[in-house]
């Protein structure tokens, strides 16, 4: 393997050729590190490149496959299925010596100095750690506008928006400058950027995956998850970060489901969608849904029927809550996880003129970009004083009604619910940033399953507009095998779909030429 | 609920410590009043006999023993510190001298 096919090989792809000896580690990592170079300049995807420790990184994993194809079949395949793939972090991941920003100019010179349990994970499972991706300034934003650092483009069209938050994440796998990467999400910035960079990304459930580490956002909300360009792989990276920590008392001991190193692929994964039950909720077909998504959503919902799945139009009533419910308590928690940022610790700050209040005020008044103080904001007076019952404690009520919803579809049989990931394509470079409602509207379909804890999974179901759609599943808590299994099966019903050749259409513009 | 004033956005980000300018507080009234619009629907939702959920996702609180385990060294927690003194944190006194005689 060599140049652009190593650029744009899967990670099961590239483990298979680590594996054979038909590629090297080092040399897809110098590939992608060619293409970031030449690219990166119009894409904006990445903050924090890691040359020479990614490198090292990568020739060290070379050796262990060495060895072991020296040992014999036994020796290679007890190597773990991520030694030697590269793989980007959002840049709310700290990782030991490296900046982490947030995408916040609050935390501009900070250097982590430990490593999140997932970049601890992902370096003994000895995966290349390329760097780190832009973002929305402390994951608040769907578009990745809110980043005080740099504009990300989509590489479908580069006028327009990658989603949010985790749009470096979701640029740099859609691009192919890298396999895999790491987002989070707190009410859809995983799934979102997914589906408008034609990727699968998936939020896994509440507390499948430690925070311990990742800068936080809202607690009672946020799960780290993987980008990737097909199922398997997105499993395998979930399968390398998942896992009880006891850094993190909300992370789960439930077992981690080995069924992702080995999800079934071709006619296995297509003929396993028979019988499969799948709610269809019409209220995630909401007003102002773009027509060429809901067809293009609905053309899948109908291949998965074709495919023996059985598929039952059911109603979420709550969903028209979830949004206001999101927009209470997703800033409230923010308000009090952010108070951290004061300048004394680490991170910007603007202590030393006048008094220590000054200090604050200046710290955190200039510290914070726009969009962050308007979540501050609205968290602190949610939670104030003569505000608290009605709304605060009201939300957490609602919250529990959305959940009700969810466990009334899983008592009646379901396997998963399918719906649009986002009501829209990527939008324009603009188009939403003076109306901060029409922005959190982009968020309509992924929250609920944030505000009830499930996983959800965001897949490439078609083009409209000639830009990618994304088909959602959401899932029972710990279903994350069962979906991505039920994502492999469409992958293999639509694998020689027309839209699926279409690469993105931008790529050329970035400037290598690629397409 | 009415209309967000001027002087309770201002009460707001006092209580937030966000030192901001007077066009950015005008901004933000827009901003939050438009938001708020949203919350007010939540009144309609009948919660009168429905337990809020701080999580929805609920396990066993894990224990572990109470014992010391490794830590971030002084060095290593202090790298970020824009002001350093021996092994703590520089920050400005709270109290003038005046105010503390």
């Amino acid at each position: 393997m060599s140049g652009e096919s190593l650029r744009r090989a899967t990670a099961a792809e590239l483990r298979a050729a680590f594996q054979s000896g038909a590629a090297t580690s080092r040399a897809v990592t110098d590939e992608l590190f060619a293409a970031i170079e030449r690219e990166d300049g119009v894409l904006g995807a990445w903050l924090h490149l890691r040359h020479e420790e990614a490198r090292a990184e990568a020739d060290r994993a070379d050796a262990r496959y060495a060895t072991a194809r020296a040992a014999g079949t036994a020796a290679l395949n007890e190597l773990p299925p991520l030694l030697g793939v590269p793989v980007a972090l959002k840049d709310l991941v700290n990782l030991t010596g490296t900046p982490t920003t947030a995408g916040s100019r609050i935390l501009e010179g900070y250097i982590s100095p430990y490593d999140a349990t997932i970049a601890a994970r992902l370096k003994e499972a000895g995966a290349v750690i390329l760097g780190k991706t832009n973002m929305d300034e402390f994951a608040m934003g769907s578009s990745t506008e809110f980043s005080a650092y740099k504009k990300t483009v989509n590489p479908w069209a580069t006028d327009r928006v990658p989603g949010g938050s985790s749009g470096g994440s979701s640029a740099a796998v859609a691009a192919f400058h890298a396999p895999l990467s790491i987002g989070t999400d707190t009410g859809g910035s995983i799934r979102q950027p997914a589906s408008l960079t034609g990727i699968v990304g998936m939020k896994p459930t509440y507390g499948r995956v430690s925070r311990y580490g990742i800068v936080a956002f809202a607690s009672s909300l946020d799960q780290v998850g993987p980008f990737a360009r097909t199922a398997q792989d997105a499993a395998l990276l979930l399968h390398a970060i998942a896992g009880a920590d006891a850094h993190d008392a909300t992370s789960s001991r439930s077992p981690i489901d080995a069924a992702l190193l080995n999800l079934p692929s071709g006619d296995a994964a297509a003929s396993a969608i028979r019988g499969k039950r799948f709610a269809l909720p019409k209220e995630y077909f909401v007003a102002g849904m773009e027509a060429g998504v809901e067809r293009a959503v609905r053309d899948a919902v109908a291949a998965l029927e074709a495919a023996g799945g059985i598929v039952e139009e059911v109603s979420l009533p709550t969903t028209e809550h979830a949004l206001a419910t999101y927009y209470i308590v997703a800033p409230a928690e923010a308000s009090a996880n952010l108070a951290r940022y004061d300048g004394i610790r680490y991170g910007a700050s603007k202590h030393g003129g006048g008094d220590l209040l000054n200090g604050y005020l200046e710290t955190r008044g200039r510290g914070f970009g726009p969009e962050v103080r308007r979540r501050i904001m609205l968290g602190t007076y949610a939670l104030s004083a003569g505000y608290y019952d009605a709304y605060y404690v009201k939300a957490q009520k609602v919250r529990t009604l959305i959940a009700r919803d969810f466990d009334r579809i899983w008592a009646a049989g379901f396997d998963a619910i399918v719906a649009p990931t986002s009501p829209q394509v990527a939008w324009k470079f603009g188009a939403k940033m003076s109306d901060p409602v029409s922005m959190y509207l982009a968020d309509a379909c992924t929250l609920p399953a944030n505000m009830a804890g499930l996983p959800g999974v965001s897949i490439p179901c078609g083009l409209s507009e000639n830009l990618p759609v994304g088909l959602q599943l959401i899932g029972k808590p710990w279903s994350e095998a069962e979906l991505l299994s039920i994502s492999a099966g469409y992958e293999a019903l639509t694998a020689t779909a027309a839209w699926r050749a279409v690469a993105p259409h931008d790529l050329a513009k970035l400037g290598g030429g690629a397409a | 609920m009415s209309d967000l004033t001027r002087a309770e956005v201002e009460r707001v980000a006092a209580l937030a410590r966000l030192g901001l300018t007077s066009d950015e507080l005008g901004k933000l009234q827009g901003d939050l009043n438009l938001i708020l619009e949203q919350w007010a629907h939540l009144a309609d939702v009948d919660t009168s006999s429905v337990p809020p959920s701080a999580q929805t996702i609920v396990q066993a609180m894990p224990l572990r023993e109470d014992t010391a385990e490794p830590s971030l060294a002084v060095d290593d927690a202090l790298q970020n510190a824009p002001a350093r003194s021996g092994d703590f944190v520089r920050v400005q006194a709270i109290l003038s001298e005046e105010a503390d005689g």
